[in-house]
């Protein structure tokens, strides 16, 4: 739960399953997502702005998994970021997952699928096209409540595209 | 020379980090990526990371032999254990979040999915976090953990360990890590520890015990320092790319 009654923003329901190379489901993974507020902004020293911070919103998740695998979070849709002086990345959320049997974690990030400029995105850009899709979340709607489903593969065909961060900057 | 293969590819520096894949743990087989990973530029996305807010809001709790709440003290070998949070240029890492967790005395976890014959304590969780300080240290007082067996391969038992969480100032820094103590004879048969690519990585995961440490009647000290990956805060200013 990132989300408080006063909190700025869209709400949005993330849910999602982690399952392993035999599609089971993972049920001791830890997951821990990252993202801007709904304005842009990522509440760290270095994101300086001009969007404004929101002091209700840390932008930081933890969820463990059920015997299903499954976890979710309650949080607002994240505002655009930069990427360069000139260019904005597409709304999206770092995405970390820990577990038993994974001697590093692995990170990748959830584009929204609903979102025009998910398509002209530079980071998602750098993953082989027929791999994207594994970051594109699917949107669902029930009751006026918006859940992105998110299932992180770890392993196998249908593998999640998983980052290794460069060694210098942008 | 080693082959490097799709499984091997590791995170970070191949020399420190363990592979994903790790055929004599078992779980991994299931569970390492075996495509190959995607390399990204570093975005303000990666340069910042939850560290510095979550240091800032999270209350500390760094007495394990007291934290249970229930007023009494966890039974075992109390120890102290401190060190240093540095960054690859040897800066320390101030007002940053550790967290830890381990098994108690007898080598059990306080959890539904631990069930070996061994006793729980009543008084003893855990789990445990602090914050370093300004010069980047921490500290924290427990019970040493006891060694435990898994089901990994016959007769296999985890050396006695403590499980490290830190933050520090971005993404990069995020590590979860064990630590392990001096002198076990349980560390060559261990295969988490031996997936750690050589033998100087694999020493920096060791505590050393500490007699400066040690409190006289009181508790033994060990000393465990850890280098996360840097800080990129300058190059990131210096390239302009606000």
């Amino acid at each position: 739960m990132l989300v408080q009654p006063e909190t700025k923003g869209t709400r949005i329901r993330i849910e999602g399953r982690v399952v392993d190379g035999d599609g089971a489901p993972v049920p001791d993974a830890l997951v821990e997502i990252w993202q801007a507020n709904a304005a842009g902004r990522y509440n760290h020293p270095l994101d300086e702005g001009p969007s404004p911070l929101d002091p209700f919103f840390l932008g930081f998740g933890r969820s463990g998994t059920e015997d299903d695998g499954r976890y979710w979070f309650e949080t607002v849709k994240p505002g655009a970021v930069r990427f360069d002086k000139n260019r904005l990345q597409a709304p999206h959320i770092s995405v970390t997952v820990f577990a038993r049997g994974m001697l590093n974690h692995v990170a990748t990030r959830l584009y929204f699928p609903d979102d025009p400029e998910t398509e002209h995105d530079p980071i998602l850009h750098l993953v082989p096209e027929e791999r994207r899709k594994t970051l594109i979340a699917s949107r669902e709607e029930a009751g006026g409540a918006v859940t992105y489903r998110f299932d992180v593969v770890l392993r196998g065909a249908l593998e999640t595209a998983f980052f290794q961060a460069a060694s210098a900057p942008a | 020379m080693s082959v490097t293969t799709i499984g091997e590819i590791v995170r970070g520096d191949r020399e420190i980090f363990p592979p994903y894949l790790y055929e004599a743990y078992q779980s991994t087989r299931r569970r390492a990526p075996s495509l190959p990973l995607v390399e990204v530029p570093l975005t303000i996305s990666e340069l910042t990371g939850p560290g510095p807010a979550i240091s800032a809001i999270t209350s500390e709790d760094a007495d394990l032999t007291r934290n249970a709440g229930t007023g009494g003290e966890a039974i075992g070998q109390r120890i102290i254990v401190v060190g240093r949070v540095v960054d690859e240029n040897g800066s320390p890492l101030p007002n940053t979040l550790l967290e830890i967790w381990q098994a108690n005395a007898a080598g059990r976890y306080l959890h539904k999915r631990d069930q070996w014959p061994a006793p729980l304590d009543p008084h003893f969780l855990g789990m445990g976090r602090c914050l370093t300080d300004r010069e980047g240290q921490y500290r924290f007082l427990t019970i040493r953990p006891g060694a435990y067996p898994w089901r990994n391969h016959p007769n296999a038992w985890r050396p006695a360990h403590i499980h490290f969480s830190i933050f520090g100032p971005s993404t990069l820094s995020r590590l979860v890590t064990q630590m392990y103590f001096p002198g076990d004879p349980l560390h060559e048969l261990d295969p988490i520890m031996n997936s750690i690519p050589t033998d100087a990585a694999r020493k920096r995961l060791i505590a050393a015990y500490d007699h400066g440490v040690t409190e006289p009647e009181w508790a033994l000290g060990f000393r465990w320092d850890i280098v996360v990956r840097g800080d990129f805060a300058t190059p990131f200013e210096s390239n302009g790319n606000r």
